[in-house]
């Protein structure tokens, strides 16, 4: 890890105050943006990154080369489009692409590792509105996000309402689940479970805990998918070969992608990162930080609201979309709300889901 | 595009600046009328591709089932509750008025009054379920549940208590008179409060 980044990044001047009760000095966020900003600042789009996304939403990613997780969002005449908006993507606090995380150096020259303290997704924001501070953005058009994107995009609109003008939330959630949680604790067991792991003292030994990240992968990639969409993909196909082999080997079709998923995720992912952005998940509880009450966390907001879920999404069903509803409902908010039918599951908000792309370009206008 | 009679008689008795709810609202054609006279409008629809529309016209639109949904929203959140074409289609007619009457000040409801003549006419004479332009589809795959008429309505809201405020009466697109409506509609609005 640590790839030479070409992202711009941002210090922030004043020391960033964590819900954990601790403090992170001199913290850096690492962002890209794209399409110019309007004289009067007033076209801004923040878009929040998923939990092994980062900042190249639309854009090469540095280290695969591959496009970016959004590249058929955002762009010139897209959805999101930036010949008309100024998208800013921000890598999150905690994360490996830039911003201050685990792999990053501490004050005392070595890596942070297991002494960075624990995030929550409302530090991830406040470090996105210090980051907007820095460029001089009051206000923002939108904030968009899919996931943990939309968790952040929830909870900018609720802890800093005057910040936005809309808020479109898509397959997500204003409080982890136990069967969310539980996906996170398999990942993060497999993680510490790997020798190489060294209590997170990894970073300089030539030896990182691939293995258990990749097994994290690999389960947490399962609940993005739906089970008709793995059937539809791979069936019970095999994989290069006529017949079963009676051994371990990936004779399926479906354990040669997962394999292939896991590998490919540690050459872009830090470990320790991956526990710290799956705990911030876990940890989210709009309700929770404002006195229990969903509504409440909504009542001073001015924003619209556009929620998004999919049919075959279990991860984050339509019912915890239709609990956020509910709640801007009854703040009075102006939401709309639709579920919409794509085979994908969870994922959906990344692929070709035509439905979404209206949607999208319809609320954000 | 001009609106449906009995959308256009909502849109022109909404009074401007006031907060509007359109339960079942379709494409959006009416609140889109309301948001132009300054309305706070929301919508309400179960078929999520006319959601999608309403979205992509800046329409705050939640995609839900009257039957169930309207319970999510406060007592009187909305100035308006509007109901049009849709109260037969729900499971119980008298809980969806006194639903509207809880999270609208006011109610519009239009609906297709199957006491029509030219119904009339059809069972009398052909002994069929009538077919008509605006209860357009055979009884077996209707949506249509609970077929009301004029003469049905009046007596459910008089036993419910609530009060008519204006009704209006429609042949074709052509407004018509009051005189023996529960013969002569095809379609009636009424606005309610309690």
């Amino acid at each position: 890890m640590a790839p030479a980044l070409p992202s711009r990044t941002y210090t922030l001047p004043a020391p960033l105050q964590l819900d954990g009760g601790q403090v992170l000095e001199g913290a850096s966020i690492a962002f890209e943006t794209y399409g110019e900003l309007a004289a009067d600042k007033g076209n801004a789009i923040l878009i929040c990154h998923a939990l092994t996304g980062d900042q190249y939403v639309a854009s090469d990613h540095p280290v695969t080369g591959k496009p970016g997780w959004w590249e058929r969002t955002v762009g010139p005449g897209k959805p999101i489009d930036t010949d008309r908006f100024h998208v800013i993507c921000a890598n999150v606090i905690g994360g490996c692409m830039g911003s201050t995380g685990p792999a990053s150096i501490a004050g005392d020259g070595q890596p942070y590792a297991m002494r960075f303290p624990v995030i929550t997704i409302r530090d991830m924001v406040r470090a996105q509105v210090a980051l907007l501070d820095g460029l001089g953005i009051e206000r923002l058009h939108a904030v968009v996000g899919g996931s943990m994107g939309g968790m952040q995009a929830l909870s900018l609109a609720a802890n800093f309402p005057g910040r936005c003008d809309r808020v479109l939330a898509i397959a997500t959630t204003a409080r982890h689940s136990a069967q969310n949680i539980a996906f996170h604790e398999v990942g993060r067991q497999a993680v510490m479970a790997d020798p190489d792991w060294q209590g997170g003292n990894y970073y300089g030994s030539g030896r990182a805990p691939d293995k258990g990240l990749s097994v994290a992968r690999m389960a947490a990639h399962i609940t993005y998918l739906s089970e008709s969409g793995l059937t539809e993909k791979f069936g019970r196909n095999l994989q290069d070969r006529d017949a079963k082999t009676f051994g371990f080997d990936a004779d399926f079709q479906v354990e040669s992608y997962l394999r292939y998923q896991g590998s490919g995720f540690t050459q872009r992912f830090d470990a320790n990162s991956y526990l710290y952005i799956t705990r911030a998940m876990d940890y989210f509880d709009l309700a929770e930080e404002h006195g229990g009450k969903l509504a409440e966390a909504f009542a001073a907001s001015t924003a619209r609201f556009c929620l998004v879920s999919f049919d075959s999404d279990w991860l984050y069903p339509t019912a915890e979309s239709r609990h956020i509803v509910h709640a801007l409902n009854a703040a009075g908010a102006a939401v709309s709300f639709v579920e919409l039918s794509a085979p994908h599951g969870h994922d959906s908000f990344l692929l070709d889901v035509s439905a979404l792309d209206r949607v999208m370009k319809g609320f954000v206008g | 595009m001009s609106l449906r009679p009995d959308l256009a008689v909502i849109a022109d008795h909404v009074r401007p600046s006031t907060r509007a709810l359109d339960i079942g609202c379709g494409d959006g054609a009416l609140m889109a009328a309301l948001v132009a006279k300054g309305c706070d409008a929301r919508g309400m629809e179960i078929d999520p591709e006319l959601v999608e529309r309403c979205v992509a016209r800046g329409l705050s639109v939640v995609q839900g089932d009257a039957d169930r949904d309207l319970a999510d929203y406060p007592d009187k959140a909305f100035d308006y509750a509007i109901l049009s074409q849709t109260l037969q289609t729900a499971a119980r007619p008298d809980r969806m008025l006194d639903e509207l009457l809880r999270v609208g000040r006011q109610a519009f409801v239009s609906f297709p009054n199957f006491a029509h003549w030219r119904m009339r006419a059809a069972l009398a004479l052909g002994g069929r379920m009538p077919v008509t332009r605006h209860l357009p589809v055979s009884w077996y795959e209707t949506q249509n549940i609970h077929h009301v008429t004029v003469a049905d309505f009046r007596d459910l809201i008089a036993a419910m208590g609530v009060k008519c405020e204006r009704a209006w009466f429609f042949s074709g697109n052509r407004a018509i008179g009051p005189a023996a409506a529960n013969l002569r509609a095809e379609h009636a609005v009424f606005e309610l409060s309690r």
